[in-house]
């Protein structure tokens, strides 16, 4: 099966994150993905860029509008994906469990709906 | 005996020995709960119909097993061809039916209670969605057991199964580090499906026929895999000391007999002794938990057997120490109880008085009739028949609502 996990975080705390302890994140993140390409599970990831950059379309009236911002203002907010290959949910939870992002923030794992 | 009735027994004696056992398997390799209980439910439909004439077969369950798994595949063929999905996701199907053997289905039930208390699984349906998956109880009785609406429960029910095929969650025991915890949502599952076995002493419900045995056996199947872990060890004590109960707990005339005027000759001595053993193995590992100390206070009630009385000053002392713990409304009735034997009636009430805003009581029978009692004690005779009237309403069973009117109708002799 496959699943996404949804990596959250708080961009403000961030922002402010000091330098060296934003190396460390960094790497935490590459010695992941290395991890997850090794396991052969790793189907594809993606970084985002911050909700400063969002744009959001949306119909608003009948009338679709394009609005600055992200869809919704939250504490934490969606920073990147990694789309897994893993028998179940139990491994898939177990690789979200060793996210950098479940130290640093929440990993939503969700399955893909198979069309 | 008529031939259907016959069939009829054959039928509801494989559905109580194999339907558990036949979810867990169908289900394990698609992850479809409810695909599985709907061919189990043909097959036993096709048994009634087949049985009567061409006779029971020699394996039941295997005949429902292959039965069943045709069923599966032809649901599977038609949902697929409905959905316009490739021919690939048949194929895994029937690949994964081909594989089952049914002349030797294994015993995956514990691999499905894992899954049913999955923690992806809200905490609340773990308990109901073993009773149906495992013991096949339809969704109305578990409402009742679990104080819902059937519609509701239901509801519930369909969208837990959806979530496990869902989810993927997987039907295989924990890794090791993950046991404990996962052993305790298992726990309390099985201790549900005792409690909604219980109230049918005369075992005059088939639904519930086996009900506590069934959840015995599969505290023994814990106990088994994890013999070190003493909370497991105390639900399968504290099973069966209230098992060992269960004949004293009606009289001859079929008359309900509550546990202070039970005959303790009547008691199964042989239960309470592999559970006093149990509970001393739970012990000696020394981490207390929520069903050792529910099994300590039904030891306690069985010492009765050997010294003759009850000792309520150590059962009000092991309820407090499960009230500390679990903070549970249902703790604190049966400790206003304990309270009422060792302080007073007026004690006890007082302390039942706390919890009068709680909403989860009001339906609650035992907060009634332990409140009717108390009351009584105390000679406050209007109040009392008012309580006695709630626990009766309350009251499913018949024997039970007699034994109440009896207790009424002794705080107002002028009337009636």
């Amino acid at each position: 099966m496959q699943y996404m996990l949804a990596v959250y975080g708080d961009e403000r705390a961030a922002e402010s994150t000091p330098r060296e302890q934003m190396s460390e994140i960094v790497n935490a993140y590459m010695a992941y993905t290395k991890a997850l390409q090794d396991a052969k599970v790793l189907v594809g990831s993606n970084r985002l860029r911050p909700t400063s950059a969002a744009t959001t379309v949306r119909t608003v009236d009948g009338q679709t509008k394009v609005l600055d911002g992200p869809f919704a203002e939250t504490k934490e907010q969606l920073g990147g994906y990694y789309l897994i290959d893993v028998p179940d949910l139990d491994v898939a939870l177990d690789w979200a469990k060793r996210c950098p992002a479940a130290r640093y923030g929440t990993v939503e794992v969700r399955p893909i709906w198979v069309m | 005996m008529t031939n259907t009735t016959h069939v009829h027994r054959a039928a509801e004696r494989a559905a109580r020995q194999s339907y558990g056992k036949l979810v867990a398997y169908l289900a394990a390799r698609t992850g479809d709960v409810a695909a599985a209980e709907d061919a189990l439910a043909d097959a036993f439909a096709a048994a009634l119909a087949s049985w009567p004439t061409r006779g029971v077969p020699k394996a039941p369950e295997a005949w429902l097993f292959a039965a069943a798994r045709r069923r599966m595949i032809d649901m599977a063929r038609r949902r697929y061809a409905r959905e316009a999905a490739t021919d690939q996701l048949l194929l895994s199907v029937e690949e994964a039916a081909a594989g089952m053997d049914p002349a030797d289905v294994p015993d995956w039930r514990l691999r499905l209670m894992f899954a049913c208390a999955h923690p992806a699984i809200e905490a609340a349906m773990r308990g109901p969605l073993m009773l149906q998956t495992v013991l096949g109880l339809d969704a109305a009785a578990i409402a009742a057991a679990f104080l819902t609406a059937p519609g509701a429960m239901s509801q519930r029910l369909v969208r837990a199964k959806r979530r496990i095929r869902e989810t993927g969650i997987p039907f295989r025991l924990p890794d090791r580090a993950d046991l404990p915890e996962r052993l305790d949502a298992v726990l309390e599952a099985i201790y549900a499906a005792f409690g909604a076995g219980w109230p049918d002493p005369g075992g005059l419900d088939a639904r519930r026929q086996g009900l506590l045995d069934e959840a015995v056996w599969l505290g023994h199947v814990v106990v088994g895999l994890l013999p070190d872990e003493p909370e497991g060890l105390g639900l399968l004590a504290l099973m069966l000391y209230a098992g060992a109960r269960r004949a004293a707990r009606r009289g001859a005339d079929g008359d309900y007999v509550p546990l202070s005027e039970q005959d303790p000759a009547l008691w199964d001595a042989a239960a309470i002794d592999e559970a006093e053993r149990l509970l001393q193995r739970a012990s000696s590992h020394g981490r207390i938990g929520r069903f050792q100390l529910e099994a300590a206070v039904q030891s306690v009630h069985a010492a009765r057997r050997i010294s003759g009385r009850t000792d309520w000053h150590a059962i009000l002392e092991l309820y407090d120490g499960l009230l500390d713990l679990t903070g549970s409304p249902v703790v604190t009735v049966n400790r206003a109880v304990a309270l009422g034997e060792t302080a007073g009636p007026a004690a006890g009430l007082a302390a039942l008085d706390e919890l009068a805003g709680d909403p989860r009581l009001a339906g609650y029978q035992p907060y009634w009739a332990a409140r009717a009692e108390l009351l009584a004690r105390l000679s406050r005779r209007a109040p009392a028949d008012a309580a006695y009237a709630q626990a009766i309403l309350l009251e499913p069973d018949a024997a039970v609502r007699r034994f109440l009117e009896q207790r009424r109708a002794r705080i107002r002799p002028n009337f009636v």
